[in-house]
């Protein structure tokens, strides 16, 4: 079959992300996904200084909330939306989310959407979340040893150590930067400063992972607003332009083991749309559940060649003050990881970061940010990635 | 290279007995066909009628193509490992308690990766041989072993997990007065049994080869008959505690249908030994083995039946001790449903006549007892749960597979058999 010429996609003109919201994460918590998205959704309205009627497009992402969907929510939290969307889609969910109601707002399918993804963390969820995560993982990843990402993560970092010489004080280097960068954001459940002697030492726990390496999982909420320009204009809110997105699921299927993600399918495309460079950027939230997947981001986003991730990051200094402000609230490797709300971290971050607004550490002059997303180990690697160029007020 | 296992000390009686726990039990109804092939000891995966692809995990349709025509095919063994991890914690409780735990990624020769468990002595990067067996959960699982035999190779913690070895266990065969019987003694001792004991019924009664199995080492004789509830309980009493792996070699075997015979008493002796027996057995050991599922390197592991495969299908030639056969098999598989949780397998072993004296008049190719013994103890070694033995049963077997309500027709016709 022919390829069919692709039309060059219309720009997210007019579109603007806004109100960047976090509930305070915790490591353990009783309450259900529910609370933590109603109280996401109450801070947007808050913080927004409009109604709850006024949101007529809800979307949602949440691995906790059986036996309701998006669509219980709507009538739990008394939203009578004209558009609404569930994005079951982990790590890549706030990127995912962006763009579709990028598109909804452009096209006028709804005037306000609220972007929200929160997860419950019970004592005893993880566990009972990886033995039912999907069908592949339940008959053929999780009978082996049940290390779930651990174990997933662990052998795709051994396959990226032996091809490419990335060392644990690679890896670590990432880490460490992430910790500094989170002791200054106040929500992050990470307070203690982490030193490298300290990551390469750590208890293992899936060959070559170790403690450092692996999030911690927790509760939490993370939100946006997206809405028209003008909409944003007449509220008096700080508001960031989409320049680009781009999304892919269950990219290069015949790899033996994942050593790239969908973003070198896209990315081409991505910075074109964008209109702007990776050295434009001043600042990069990637998908952080382990770092060999952000050096993976670092090479197939086009910050450098596939395979020179480790002298990237060996050339660089990733904190908010270094050469390339990378994770900047500290990731998920040092905030937390609140189930699907991780997917939203890096997003709702560089959200506060290019309207000067950051709750840690703000990085300088932020005006240009790329978020990227990646998500859902249905089986031996993730199958979902994401990107999107934003812009500032001053960009 | 594999340490040797030993044999674990005289267990102290005031120590708690480890409780048994499982590897993730669920699975797709798709994946259920991976596990009766490992059940086999066979490795299959899907494989596409239309467009020939492999595919692995189980799917309901083709990725390359997305034909519907998926079947289980029996697949190359060969492969390479390209990555692996020691998972050193685990949020399941059965892999806790036995981390370090070696997984890798398997390439296949057939050209997909697997995620497999790792023997010990697969070196990294290196060539592997790929078995699929049930696991402690009863479901399969591929485990990814050295290519060329190494030392100890079958005392790996991983593969033993796997498997039902005789080696340093304590094995009861339930009558050692007959030829299999005795082979079976012979055998399960030549492979390493720690304890074999033997079931004699009635033992005032002189029987052949009385002297040769008192000198197999490590037999103990032991009365016990199976028709006799009170002998059953008697002897679960003394040995139950330490039976790890139980073999019920009684059997009672006449010619002669039901319409043939009168009166019902042959029928109830076959029952009484066929059914009746394993019935009392499972009664008497079977919570004490189920209790035992994780005791140690020699834990209790198997439960063996042994089967005329026409418990599967009536040979009318033979059709009251058939019935009572398929009786033994329904039960078979109940018990395999009652011992799940338990991390003990049943083994049941079809076996085409046998060369023994009630089926002295049937035509060759016979099963000798010394190779049904040799196939029960190699199944046992490695850990199969469904085994057929000699040419007649294999024959049956496929044609049963094929269309069991053809077979009927086949054995139910005059010149059926």
């Amino acid at each position: 079959m022919a390829q069919r010429g692709r039309a060059q996609r219309q720009a997210y003109d007019g579109v603007v992300a806004a109100v960047p919201v976090t509930i305070p994460y915790q490591r353990y918590s009783p309450e259900p996904a529910h609370w933590w998205i109603a109280r996401a959704l109450g801070d947007l309205v808050g913080t927004a200084g409009i109604t709850p009627q006024d949101i007529d497009g809800f979307c949602v992402s949440s691995f906790t909330l059986f036996p309701d969907t998006a669509v219980g929510l709507t009538q739990h939290l008394g939203l009578t939306p004209r558009w609404l969307d569930h994005i079951p889609m982990g790590g890549a969910s706030g990127v995912v989310s962006l763009r579709r109601a990028a598109r909804a707002v452009q096209c006028g399918d709804a005037d306000m959407v609220a972007c929200v993804s929160g997860d419950a963390n019970h004592v005893d969820s993880f566990r009972r979340m990886l033995s039912s995560f999907s069908r592949f993982a339940q008959d053929a990843s999780y009978p082996y040893g049940s290390g779930g990402p651990n174990a997933s993560f662990a052998l795709m970092t051994d396959q990226y150590m032996k091809t490419y010489g990335a060392t644990r004080e690679d890896f670590g280097k990432i880490c460490v930067a992430q910790r500094d960068n989170a002791l200054a954001f106040p929500h992050a459940l990470m307070k203690k400063p982490l030193s490298l002697e300290q990551y390469v030492s750590a208890r293992p726990i899936s060959d070559p992972i170790a403690l450092f390496d692996c999030v911690m999982p927790c509760a939490g909420a993370e939100a946006f607003l997206v809405m028209s320009e003008d909409a944003a204009k007449d509220l008096g809110l700080p508001a960031v332009r989409v320049l680009s997105t781009i999304e892919r699921h269950n990219a290069f299927p015949d790899d033996p083991i994942q050593i790239r993600g969908g973003w070198e399918m896209d990315r081409d495309e991505f910075w074109a749309m964008a209109g702007i460079a990776p050295e434009d950027v001043d600042l990069l939230e990637t998908y952080d559940d382990y770092p060999v997947i952000s050096m993976m981001q670092f090479e197939d986003l086009g910050f450098c060649k596939k395979g020179e991730a480790v002298d990237f990051v060996r050339g660089h200094d990733l904190t908010n003050g270094g050469s390339f402000p990378h994770n900047t609230s500290g990731g998920q490797l040092s905030v937390g990881q609140a189930g699907a709300a991780g997917g939203y971290l890096g997003l709702v971050e560089a959200l506060r970061q290019v309207t000067g607004a950051a709750l840690g550490g703000q990085v300088k002059d932020a005006k240009t940010a790329v978020v990227s997303g990646f998500g859902m180990i249905n089986y031996d690697r993730g199958l979902c990635s994401g990107a999107a160029a934003l812009a500032g007020p001053g960009a | 290279m594999t340490e040797a296992i030993k044999r674990p000390r005289r267990k102290d009686p005031q120590k708690r007995t480890v409780l048994p726990t499982l590897p993730p039990t669920s699975r797709s109804r798709r994946a259920l066909g991976f596990t009766a092939a490992a059940a086999e000891g066979r490795f299959v995966l899907q494989k596409c009628d239309d467009c020939e692809a492999v595919t692995y995990p189980p799917r309901e349709a083709c990725p390359k193509c997305l034909s519907m025509n998926l079947n289980w095919r029996d697949m190359p063994e060969g492969g390479q490992l390209i990555a692996e991890t020691t998972i050193q914690t685990s949020t399941n409780v059965y892999f806790r308690e036995r981390t370090p735990w070696r997984v890798g990624t398997i390439a296949l020769d057939v050209g997909i990766p697997v995620l497999a468990h790792i023997h010990g002595d697969v070196v990294e990067g290196g060539r592997v041989r790929m078995i699929a067996r049930t696991d402690k959960s009863g479901q399969g699982v591929l485990m990814a072993l050295p290519e060329q035999e190494t030392a100890n190779m079958t005392d790996d913690k991983q593969l033993r997990e796997l498997t039902c070895d005789p080696k340093i266990r304590r094995i009861l065969i339930t009558d050692g007065r007959t030829q299999l019987g005795q082979a079976m003694a012979q055998a399960v001792s030549s492979a390493g049994a720690a304890t074999v004991f033997v079931g004699i019924a009635e033992t005032w009664r002189p029987f052949k080869g009385a002297d040769s199995l008192a000198a197999i080492p490590n037999v103990e004789v032991m009365a016990l008959d199976v028709t006799d509830t009170v002998s059953v309980n008697e002897l679960a009493s003394e040995i139950g505690g330490k039976v790890d792996i139980l073999i019920n070699t009684a059997e009672h075997v006449r010619a002669g249908g039901a319409m043939d015979r009168d009166g019902i008493v042959t029928a109830r002796d076959e029952m009484e030994v066929n059914y009746f027996g394993p019935l009392r057995l499972i009664q008497a050991f079977g919570p004490g083995m189920r209790f035992r599922g994780a005791d140690g390197v020699n834990s209790a592991c198997a439960w063996v039946n042994l089967l005329s495969v026409y418990a599967l299908s009536n040979w009318p030639a033979y059709g009251s001790t058939s019935a009572s056969q398929a009786a033994a098999y329904s039960l078979s598989q109940c018990l395999r449903g009652e011992f799940h949780g338990s991390g003990v397998k049943v083994l049941n072993a079809l076996f085409g006549p046998l060369e023994e004296d009630w089926r002295q008049h049937l035509p060759p190719p016979k099963v000798t007892s010394e190779g049904l013994a040799k196939a029960v103890v190699a199944a046992l070694q490695q850990g199969l749960e469904e085994l057929t033995v000699g040419a007649v049963a294999e024959d049956f077997l496929t044609r049963w597979k094929q269309d069991p309500r053809v077979l009927e027709r086949e054995l139910t016709q005059p010149e059926g058999a």
